[in-house]
């Protein structure tokens, strides 16, 4: 195809030429950042999490009075196990993504302070017997918690608990250890110290700040007390709606002047991407229509000139040029100024990537966004061009004869 | 001559309908993400007591051990402990002062066969309430004495007396809390800073209906309620309960500063307090900071990142849709060039021809915002529906409602520039020829 006749015919309209190529520029620029943030968020939201998200509820019982958390506990457990369905059932201070977070920091130095540099900040997971069953925990090494091992282990006031076991994430195990085997290895914040006797595959913080640290999380055994105030119920995901209402009503029944109140999994993990979700979505809404207006205001100006030069058209007609002849030459034209407009694009993209980089702390931009934009932009023009450059090879040969 | 435009104009619309539906639809979906997105910022960048926030002062310090302390670099916690906070308080250097907590209260109602429930409250100190200029319904706040007494006393939300004694004085009555008896002495009028601007540090951003119980730091401190907010300790505790010797920080302190005068002498006083304390062996890091209330909201970033990369998309979202606008427009005036022609070969100056083509634009541009107030409000309804906390006070306002259309007639009338200047440009005879 010669090139030549369509870089005159740009020449002369500079001013659409040029505009067309703006607006393919800032849309390949726009484009690449927000499917890059939608990635983003997407891939936050789907985290791997390794325990039963679609099998569990969490029902919290609020404002029992924590000294009789040792009868309390036990019997509310029975009253739960009860329920028909209910496949495990445990106390724990939290579950995962529940924003309910208590976060300590350790060492593996024996003088570990809470202020010491260098320490891991984990998430603390208080869980009481069964908790293992009821979450759905993977054990990767070792064990996890024996009865005695409950029943001995106490907060009194303080923080942490009294005995010197622990379960930790993988992660949290390989930043404590990088390179070695956890297992039967001790971490400190003095006074307290900690001996890890199993290690279970990665389960999400309470609270997720950004994706290096969502999977800090250790596992103490905690005999019934007033902080364990959650109970996780297990049972077939198609249970859990009637197994909560329940359980709802037999706890408040049992603990008559607390609060009570049950969730899904599903409903604590919505609830905590409820954001990220909307922007991704907002960002995916803002794409289209974007993308719907560049394509429309190619339409419109092609259309323009394939209007002002029906009479070129019909003369290049008459001289032999075929209707495939004509479709090409404002398809390549429209392929030459996307082109055009990809690289400027490429260059704003980048650059707008650079401003969140500095200011949002985002990631940088991956290079396989630009192809993807460059190839999405070209195929929308090519689209967009169609019906006119249709237009335009429909024009017959006769009009070369008439006065224009 | 602005008459005979506007007919012109309507014309060229009939003549195009296609080409002009598409151009106001465009310039009102840019118009309505901008504004959507717009209205949200506005929202959570706001002041949230516009008349006394210039005077709002929040005194940080550190009470860190030294290790890891790098001069200059380290920022004090956002947050105080209690011997701090008292001291400070004592101290009287403000106008007014006072030290606070995010509670989590359960209450139990008195009728039978309702479920207890919990409520947001703030433990706090006497000058809470004529340092917020918090109104009063009925009753009043409590005073120092109460404080000290550890008076069992509580200030409640209009909303929660509506809730509780339906809407009536409830002033001496008494509110079962925590399994604890408080006395009411104070209903409030509607009044919810958002976002709660003095909880900030230890709940982060709190949009919504604000606190519905208020009761003396002291009492609740006594009945063992704990602060729902953040707790951050700096050394290994032993007994979390007691969080009034525990190395733990857990309190804001707000304090009235009325001068420019009266921040400098408090700031020297808080340096002079940091001092002191270091000499005495209980701090150990110098450093101390004095931020108004809107650099409190700053400091707490109490803006999402979110929220402001969805106003730049949303612009650059604008931007598209102009230059889309200013090729359509190109495209509609080139094409009538003959007509152009013979308005200027019957004596049309150029500047007639201007004007007619920006009047065309902003007719354009109105449209647009028109169309784009409904894209607009289609958004924030979008946004009053999904689960944020703000998400209930996204309105929008007469000031924006003014903005939409300024954004809509500026983005239009750029737009129509360059067009409108190709056509003024166009020589008379040429195109008289060429038709």
């Amino acid at each position: 195809m010669e090139l030549r006749p369509i870089f005159a015919t740009l020449r002369k309209h500079r001013i659409p030429a040029i505009l067309i190529v703006l607006e393919i520029a800032l849309a390949c620029a726009v484009l690449c950042n927000a499917v890059f943030m939608i990635s983003l968020r997407v891939g936050q939201m789907h985290l791997p999490n390794a325990i039963d998200e679609r099998g569990i509820s969490l029902i919290t019982v609020n404002g029992a009075d924590p000294k009789l958390a040792g009868s309390d506990i036990p019997r509310d457990l029975a009253a739960l196990r009860g329920i028909a369905g209910v496949t495990a059932a445990a106390a724990s201070n939290t579950v995962p993504l529940s924003t309910n977070n208590i976060g300590w920091s350790f060492g593996t130095s024996p003088d570990t302070t809470l202020s010491t540099q260098h320490t891991l900040n984990m998430s603390m997971y208080f869980v009481g017997e069964g908790a293992d069953q009821a979450l759905g925990l993977k054990l990767l090494q070792g064990r996890f918690f024996t009865n005695d091992e409950y029943a001995d282990s106490k907060l009194g006031s303080g923080v942490l608990p009294g005995i010197h076991v622990a379960v930790l994430t993988k992660n949290a195990a390989d930043r404590m250890w990088p390179g070695q085997s956890a297992l039967g290895k001790t971490f400190y914040s003095k006074p307290n110290f900690y001996q890890v006797i199993g290690v279970v595959a990665n389960v999400m913080r309470p609270w997720v700040g950004d994706e290096e640290h969502a999977y800090n999380a250790v596992y103490f055994p905690l005999a019934p007390d007033g902080m364990t105030s959650g109970y996780i119920v297990r049972s077939a995901p198609e249970d859990r709606e009637r197994i909560l209402q329940q359980a709802e009503q037999i706890l408040q029944k049992l603990n008559p002047s607390a609060v009570v109140k049950g969730r899904t999994f599903t409903d604590i993990r919505n609830r905590f991407f409820a954001d990220t979700n909307s922007m991704a979505w907002m960002l995916a809404l803002v794409c289209v229509v974007m993308l719907a207006v560049t394509a429309f205001g190619i339409v419109g100006l092609t259309s323009f000139w394939v209007a002002q030069r029906r009479r070129q058209i019909g003369v290049r007609r008459a001289v032999g040029a075929t209707r495939g002849d004509i479709l090409r030459y404002f398809q390549t034209e429209n392929f030459l100024l996307a082109g055009l407009g990809i690289v400027l694009g490429m260059a704003l993209a980048y650059g707008f990537n650079l401003f969140l980089m500095r200011h949002y702390e985002l990631p940088r931009l991956p290079g396989i966004y630009l192809p993807a934009g460059a190839l999405a932009l070209w195929v929308i023009g090519q689209l967009a061009v169609l019906g006119p450059a249709l237009r335009a090879s429909n024009v017959p040969p006769v009009v070369a004869t008439r006065a224009a | 001559m602005f008459g005979y435009y506007l007919d012109l104009a309507v014309r060229s619309f009939r003549r195009n309908r296609v080409l002009t539906a598409l151009m106001v639809l465009a310039l009102a979906l840019g118009i309505g993400a901008t504004i959507t997105t717009l209205t949200i910022l506005r929202l959570l960048s706001g002041d949230p007591l516009p008349q006394k926030s210039a005077q709002l002062f929040y005194p940080q310090l550190d009470p860190s051990p030294m290790d890891g302390y790098v001069a200059g670099q380290t920022k004090p916690p956002a947050i105080m402990t209690w011997p701090d906070a008292m001291n400070l308080l004592r101290a009287h250097r403000a106008r007014y002062q006072a030290a606070m907590a995010p509670l989590q209260a359960r209450i139990v109602p008195q009728r039978a066969n309702q479920p207890p429930y919990f409520a947001d409250g703030v433990m706090t100190t006497a000058d809470f309430f004529p340092m917020f200029d918090v109104p009063f319904q009925y009753g009043g706040g409590w005073t120092a004495g109460d404080d000290d007494s550890h008076a069992a006393v509580a200030v409640i939300s209009g909303a929660l007396n509506q809730r509780l004694f339906g809407g009536e004085n409830s002033v001496g009555k008494t509110l079962r809390i925590e399994d604890h008896d408080f006395r009411i002495i104070g209903v409030l009028k509607p009044w919810s800073p958002q976002p709660m601007f003095y909880s900030v540090a230890q709940s982060g951003r709190n949009y919504g209906d604000g606190t519905s119980i208020f009761l003396p730091l002291q009492t609740a401190r006594a009945n063992l309620m704990s602060p729902s907010g953040d707790i951050e300790c700096y050394a290994a505790i032993t007994d979390i309960q007691h969080l009034e010797t525990a190395p733990c920080e857990w309190l804001a302190v707000w304090v009235q500063l009325d001068t420019p005068a009266a921040v400098a002498d408090y700031k020297r006083f808080l340096d002079g307090y940091v001092h002191q304390q270091i000499a005495l062996g209980r701090l150990k890091r110098p450093d101390n900071s004095l931020l108004s209330l809107m650099g409190v909201l700053r400091e707490q970033q109490v803006v999402p990142d979110d929220v402001r990369l969805q106003v730049y998309l949303a612009f650059g979202f604008l931007l598209i849709c102009v230059v889309n606008t200013v090729g359509l427009l190109l495209a509609k005036c080139l094409r009538r060039s003959g007509e152009i022609g013979v308005r200027r070969a019957l004596g049309a100056t150029r500047r007639a021809v201007f004007a007619q083509f920006m009047v065309e634009a902003g007719i354009v541009g109105m449209a647009g915002g028109v169309l784009g107030l409904v894209f607009a409000e289609l958004g924030l309804w979008a946004i009053r529906h999904q689960p944020a906390q703000y998400a209930s006070l996204a309105h929008l306002d007469i000031g924006m409602f003014a903005f939409t259309f300024v954004v809509a007639l500026t983005a239009s009338l750029i737009a129509g520039l360059l067009p409108a200047w190709r056509a003024c440009l166009l020589a008379p005879a040429p195109q008289l020829k060429a038709s």
